[in-house]
């Protein structure tokens, strides 16, 4: 299940958007300019059924998305979906994994408090048997270059 | 019928007469002839996995793709508690800080080992550096990793964590860690192979309960482990889809 942000939840001063997510499911969204630097030498790491249902995720993933591991389980991975990245960006993302391929990106994370994250994110198919069965996704420390050539980017992409 | 069995060539040197008395131990236990061939390096091994040479082998998380997808291997048991990370660290004189600090071009020292350089050059993306602007400097040992980076041939070095707290103290005072891997779900497994896939549960079974006998807890110690631990089919498959999503 995915719920609207709750401004209890969030620190600081926040903006507000509805924010459509698959299936014509909408969100509301309460971000703020705070950046969490992400932590060196860890990675985030989750599974998620072939829908994108998180069905797994480690210690990592827990403390630097502000969620409980109960909340995550279950949840759409697209709760963690900033309003700043371009929808163009998830498309190729799902393109390329539905054709069974790697896919790498840049992305910027929202989390529970509002504030937000950047991630370099590799997303794999996870084939057994000659079948798809999940996704993996890891996420390690972006290269800073990288993340300022997106910051640029992202915008034009709407 | 003879059978043979290999360690990752990253083993420790202390370690090595370990893993004979293991070899000498497992064949007892399992009323099989397993002769032990420690190869020098990885490429060596590869060869002989390659030739279906090798039918039980103490493997390189990075190597467990291929043991597992193109050669039919399948774990048996990790060292419970063990895992591979990697450590980035400078001379202590060094005033860099952080990886961002450190400058294309730099002289990088790091063995062959393949899942700690991997994790190390990771370790290193955040500063912009990869395969295409450093200079590599080989080294065959940690110790001589060390060395480099005491003496100013390298600017920086990747260690296996495990290698690099086994240091002296006397090295360790002049060397700093810039970061140190905290991934822990990356370890060697003991894995075999398909002429031997038949005993697979016979020797899951005795690997896993070796530390309640005494002698094959001495066996474990100088291993410089204290238990196996069963892996399982799934948990090796995680652990080889996460290695290919870091493989980039």
């Amino acid at each position: 299940m995915i719920h609207d942000m709750k401004a209890e939840d969030v620190v600081g001063d926040y903006k507000e958007v509805i924010l459509d997510l698959y299936h014509s499911i909408s969100r509301k969204i309460l971000y703020t300019e705070i950046e969490i630097p992400y932590p060196d030498g860890k990675l985030i790491v989750s599974t998620t059924t072939p829908e994108g249902i998180i069905t797994h995720v480690n210690q990592s993933f827990i403390e630097m998305s502000g969620f409980t591991e109960e909340e995550l389980i279950g949840a759409p991975h697209s709760i963690l979906r900033h309003p700043d990245m371009p929808p163009a960006a998830f498309k190729d993302l799902w393109d390329t994994v539905g054709r069974g391929e790697k896919w790498q990106g840049f992305v910027k994370n929202l989390r529970k408090d509002g504030g937000y994250y950047w991630v370099k994110a590799t997303v794999i198919p996870n084939i057994r048997n000659g079948k798809l069965v999940a996704y993996t996704s890891v996420r390690r420390k972006p290269s800073r270059t990288k993340v300022e050539e997106c910051i640029k980017l992202y915008p034009t992409l709407f | 019928m003879s059978f043979m069995f290999t360690v990752s060539p990253d083993f420790t040197p202390d370690h090595i007469s370990g893993w004979y008395i293991f070899n000498t131990w497992i064949q007892r236990q399992m009323d099989t002839a397993i002769h032990l061939e420690m190869y020098n390096d990885f490429q060596t091994q590869r060869e002989a996995i390659e030739k279906d040479q090798i039918d039980l082998i103490y493997a390189n998380p990075f190597d467990a793709a291929m043991l597992v997808r193109e050669r039919g291997f399948q774990p048996l048991a990790k060292a419970s508690g063990e895992s591979d990370e990697a450590i980035i660290a400078v001379n202590a004189e060094n005033l860099v800080e952080d990886i961002a600090h450190l400058n294309e071009g730099i002289k990088l020292a790091f063995t062959e080992d393949p899942d700690v350089k991997m994790m190390g050059m990771i370790m290193l993306e955040p500063g912009d550096l990869d395969a295409s602007n450093i200079t590599p400097v080989l080294s065959d040992t940690y110790v001589l990793v060390a060395k480099h980076l005491l003496k100013g041939e390298a600017d920086a070095g990747i260690f296996l964590a495990e290698a690099y707290d086994g240091l002296s103290s006397m090295i360790k005072k002049q060397l700093r860690v810039l970061v140190r891997s905290q991934i822990s779900v990356i370890h060697h497994s003991l894995m075999i192979g398909p002429k031997l896939l038949d005993k697979k549960e016979q020797f899951q079974q005795v690997l896993v309960d070796m530390h309640a006998d005494e002698k094959g807890l001495g066996v474990l110690n100088s291993l410089g482990f204290n238990t196996w631990e069963k892996v399982e089919d799934d948990e090796m498959e995680f652990m080889i889809d996460l290695m290919d999503t870091l493989n980039t």
